[in-house]
């Protein structure tokens, strides 16, 4: 085994700088640079991983009082950039880092596949967005977690605009703009009025920090309850309705992007920080003591059902992925806010659950983008002839969103409706139940069309370039006409057929997510 | 006495006398690079003094450092004081003043001709002096006699950038006679308090004001305080007394407005700060009289208005400008709380806006010097072809917006603490976070200028600018991300100045 001299959580953000770093040194030789981007992705993934059983031990809670933070700079006097490691972030990490090395590969196929410009910037931006995900992943306080956050803001910003037409500079405006005003008016507030009513403490720990404030009298009710509404609506990121609309935007990015950044990473940093908010900032105890976090629970249930409703009506596909997960991030958010032990381990699970097959459906929808140059729902009759196995991997992605077995989705669905009975939420149990209705609603046509309704003829397609035909040594895998292709580029298939593959797999074998769901829950004081 | 001829002891005095003298014998130094190595040497050697004056106040038990001139006592004679405030301030502008100069080199060469040059450097190192004496001075009289050689020269500066574009004249003409204006209402606040004090001193005069009986209703004081809040607002370019200065920043040559957008108006607040808080004291300005009132409402207005109008600019030079008159704003929106965290988040935000609005003036400038303009239609695709200097100006922006990690935040994380924790201020920090919002949006019409569009004409053939003018542009936006990683020093420093001056002794 190899000892590392620093600490895994500091490797876990040089590594993805250094290979920023790199990628843009190898910009000139692009097979090279994208060596590096997996090779960077897969030490990264050994890095992580390497600190999951130190997370899962026994006496860990224990262990994590006593230990220090590992600092990196004194920003302010007395304000520390520090990392610390906790179950949720490890979790967190772990999903990113795994799906970075499959996104990879699937970007290869896809950048190249669509003739991209500025792919030296696109991968460069990439590892600098993963780096700021793992800096979020294990931020020690508040501050460093918001350091991280938005910097995750302006590393993903190139990515979305990355086409440079008029329409993705416009809808990039609108992602940074939702983003930056929501973090900077309202998140950013809610941090200095903790840093103001704690008296300077903005450490994460189980039960809260504000504690001491509520008993002695400085900060009341009233004033925790605007506090939360800032944390809630700050974290544009988890696109609670009405501040979602930056994610449907951002759509305009490239496929990869929208895969890993905006059904994965970006997003469950959203989801991820309300969830470390509620447990490790204002501890779910206080939260039911003092009533302040009622409301979310009706504003999260409205955002499910309006979000999948608005998905229902959608033609083209990566929007209509899009609102499926910002239904979906309100699963974890409405999870979060019943505010039982069960279901901070429902919230946690479906930040998992719902990552691995997200990322398969936008894997598809890019895939057949890359191939067939389609984007709206109503072209895609008979596609799963010529693509059998993107549709295959469309459809145990579509199986996870509805949350049937045996796919990821199953795994928390099972966990939140045990902690509605637990909590007695008739709510959440009627508004999940209508959402696996809708679910199933919007994704089930799309499979349907795609292996039983009869392919169109095609008279004339004009402006379809041989464009997809020379991916390297993949090229036997195209026709030369758009409408007569077959699967993507290997690496494409490849990487969708690994994501579909870990849906299934999740259903069967979720030890390692459930327990670090557990370890987070049994820190719970 | 042996005292004279040593250099420690004699620190105060020397960060005036060496420009004064060295400014004037810049004119002798030829036409080639003389003048411009000499103005080098000299900032220079002013900047290593004032690095160790820091030092010097650091290590002072008193927190402070008194110097007699001529060893007259300070009844009589013009003492020279420095605290952890103007050592800061001091340090500001002599680093930048000395980083501009190797900045002005190429810059200078390309807008002034030749025969000119000594002048110019003469002028430059003579408004440094007057910047620099300023913030030294303990003497209320001898304020006012430094705030014309900086003011004068300062004209001077900005009409030097008349062979540019002819509109510098009037810009610098506008300036001369609204900064007349201010400066003679100063003198007029300064010869009240004289009449009602009968001193000079900064310090007997705050003793003496104290001792008065029913301050609050001498009307000699309050028109003295009257006319020192406008003359002062229209040194600092206080919104809406601010009309001289989006002309004058952005038809001056490149390196002065560098220069002035980083120093002039900061030494105007540091008067400010010395007026309202030394002489006047906290308890008259901002309970007794409403300053704190009338300053907030200008500052906050100020930040949104300024922040709209720089929105709707399409040259880079204006666009800063009056980004430059909304973060003044945030400044005085930071003193006027009168309270540790709001002042001292003006006094670190002086620091950090020189630091971040004059490494984005010398972009501005590089571009200038590349494509004789720098409009956001001109800088179309330069991402590409200045690399440097264009992520010089993002970072900057970035700062500007407050982006953690960046100077912007530590101030704003300051002036937000402090107006959350002043009673019924906390629109105040509601307006320094929407300014914020403003700052993102015309810093993005420049990223995506920059990065997203195409180039066009001659923009699709230049290169990186020269590396003296990169070099010293990225010393100081990489102060600007250092002291934004690290602001432990310049968060301590400010905090001490805000003690002090809320402590009342100078």
């Amino acid at each position: 085994m190899i000892h590392f001299d620093v600490s895994p959580q500091l490797l876990a953000l040089y590594i993805p700088l250094l290979g920023a770093l790199l990628i843009s040194l190898a910009g000139r030789w692009p097979d090279l640079r994208e060596l590096v981007t997996l090779l960077t992705a897969g030490v990264l993934l050994y890095v992580v991983a390497g600190m999951a059983p130190a997370v899962l031990a026994d006496g860990f809670w224990a262990s994590f009082a006593k230990a220090p933070a590992l600092k990196l700079a004194e920003v302010l006097p007395g304000v520390w950039l520090e990392l610390k490691v906790e179950p949720l972030g490890m979790l967190f990490a772990l999903i990113a880092s795994s799906l970075w090395i499959l996104n990879s590969i699937y970007s290869i196929g896809y950048m190249r596949g669509n003739h991209e410009k500025n792919q030296t910037r696109f991968y460069v931006c990439f590892a600098l967005a993963i780096a700021s995900v793992m800096g979020l992943a294990f931020a020690g306080n508040l501050f460093t977690l918001f350091v991280f956050y938005e910097a995750l803001t302006l590393t993903t910003y190139p990515l979305v605009a990355h086409k440079g037409s008029a329409e993705a500079i416009r809808s990039a405006r609108t992602y940074l703009g939702i983003l930056v005003v929501t973090s900077v008016c309202f998140l950013l507030a809610g941090i200095i009025g903790t840093y103001v009513f704690t008296g300077g403490d903005m450490t994460f720990r189980p039960g809260g920090v504000f504690r001491r404030a509520l008993a002695d009298g400085s900060l009341t009710a009233p004033t925790l309850g605007i506090l939360f509404v800032l944390y809630m609506y700050g974290i544009g990121k988890a696109a609670l309705m009405p501040v979602h609309r930056w994610l449907p935007a951002a759509m305009v990015a490239p496929t990869p992007v929208s895969a890993l950044l905006h059904a994965v990473a970006v997003v469950k940093a959203g989801v991820f920080t309300v969830l470390k908010v509620i447990v490790y900032v204002f501890g779910p105890a206080v939260l039911v003591r003092y009533g302040v976090g009622d409301w979310l629970i009706y504003v999260a249930g409205a955002t499910i059902l309006i979000a999948s409703c608005i998905a229902l009506f959608q033609d083209n596909l990566k929007r209509r992925l899009a609102y499926s997960t910002v239904s979906q991030l309100s699963y974890v958010i409405i999870a979060a806010a019943l505010l039982s032990p069960l279901s901070i381990t429902a919230a946690a699970l479906h930040i998992a659950a719902h990552a691995f097959g997200k990322i398969t459906l936008f894997f598809a929808a890019g895939s057949i983008y890359t191939a067939a140059h389609k984007t709206e729902i109503s072209q895609l009759d008979g596609i799963g002839r010529r693509m059998p196995i993107t549709m295959a991997a469309f459809t145990i992605g579509s199986l996870s969103m509805i949350g049937l077995p045996p796919t990821a989705g199953f795994v928390s669905k099972w966990y939140l409706l045990q902690a509605t009975w637990e909590t007695d939420a008739p709510f959440v149990l009627v508004v999940v139940i209508l959402s696996t209705l809708l679910n199933a609603a919007y994704f089930l046509p799309i499979v349907y069309r795609a292996f039983f309704v009869a392919e169109p003829r095609h008279h004339h397609e004009p402006h379809q370039s041989s464009a997809d035909g020379d991916f390297g040594d993949s090229g036997d895998h195209h026709g030369h006409d758009a409408h007569d292709h077959g699967e993507a580029p290997w690496p494409i298939v490849v990487a969708l057929s690994c994501t579909a593959l870990a849906t299934i797999v999740f259903f069967f074998y979720s030890d390692l997510a459930i327990g670090l769901a557990n370890q987070l829950r049994s820190g719970l004081p | 006495m042996l005292d004279a001829f040593e250099l420690v002891p004699n620190l105060p005095v020397l960060v005036v006398t060496t420009p004064l003298i060295g400014g004037v014998l810049t004119i002798a130094m030829g036409r080639g690079k003389g003048p411009w190595a000499w103005a080098t040497l000299i900032t220079g050697v002013v900047f290593y003094f004032t690095v160790l004056l820091m030092q010097q106040v650091l290590a002072a038990k008193t927190g402070y450092i008194s110097y007699e001139l001529g060893n007259w006592p300070r009844q009589w004679g013009i003492e020279y004081r420095v605290d952890a405030l103007n050592a800061f301030i001091l340090l500001t502008v002599a680093g930048v003043g000395f980083v501009t100069t190797l900045y002005a080199q190429k810059s200078v060469e390309k807008e002034i001709p030749q025969d000119r040059h000594n002048f110019f450097y003469a002028v430059w190192v003579l408004a440094i002096c007057g910047l620099l004496g300023i913030t030294v001075t303990g003497d209320a009289f001898n304020v006012y006699v430094l705030l014309e050689i900086s003011s004068l020269t300062v004209y001077a500066l900005i009409a030097m950038g008349k062979d540019m574009n002819r509109q510098a004249l009037t810009a610098s003409l506008r300036y001369l006679i609204l900064g007349s204006v201010g400066a003679s209402f100063i003198l007029l606040g300064i010869g009240y308090l004289m009449m009602v004090t009968g001193t000079l001193n900064m310090e007997d005069m705050h003793d003496r004001l104290a001792a008065l009986p029913d301050i609050v209703h001498h009307r000699t004081v309050l028109v003295a305080f009257a006319f020192l809040l406008c003359g002062l607002g229209l040194k600092m370019a206080l919104f809406p007394l601010h009309m001289w200065l989006p002309k004058a920043y952005t038809y001056a040559p490149s390196a002065v407005s560098a220069l002035l957008s980083a120093t002039a108006t900061k030494v105007g607040i540091y008067m400010a700060f010395r007026f309202l808080f030394t002489i006047f004291g906290v308890g008259f300005s901002f309970v007794a009289m409403p300053a704190n009132l009338v300053l907030s409402v200008a500052a906050c207005a100020g930040i949104l208005v300024t922040g709209v109008t720089a929105v709707r600019q399409t040259n880079l030079k204006r666009m800063l400008a009056y980004s430059s008159v909304g973060q003044l704003g945030y400044i005085v929106a930071g003193f006027s709380l009168a309270n540790v965290h709001g002042v001292a988040g003006s006094v670190v935000h002086i620091f950090n806006h020189a630091m971040m609005k004059g490494g984005m003036f010398m972009a501005a400038g590089a571009i200038m010097y590349r494509l004789g303009r720098c409009d956001l239609r001109s800088i179309r695709g330069l991402g590409k072809r200045m690399p440097l200097t264009m992520a010089a100006f993002v970072a900057g922006g970035l700062g500007l917006v407050g982006f953690p990690l960046t100077a912007g935040f530590i101030s704003k994380w300051y002036l937000v603490q402090g107006a959350l924790e002043a009673p019924h201020m906390w629109p105040v920090a509601a307006v320094v976070l929407v300014g914020s919002l403003l700052a993102v949006a015309y810093t993005w019409r420049v990223v995506e200028a920059a990065y997203f569009q195409e180039p066009e004409g001659e923009s699709a053939l230049v290169t990186e600018a020269p590396l003296s003018m990169v070099a010293p542009m990225w010393i100081l936006i990489g102060a600007s991300v250092y002291f934004g990683v690290s602001a432990t020093f310049t968060g301590e420093i400010s905090m001490r100045a805000a003690k002090s001056l809320l402590g009342g002794a100078p």
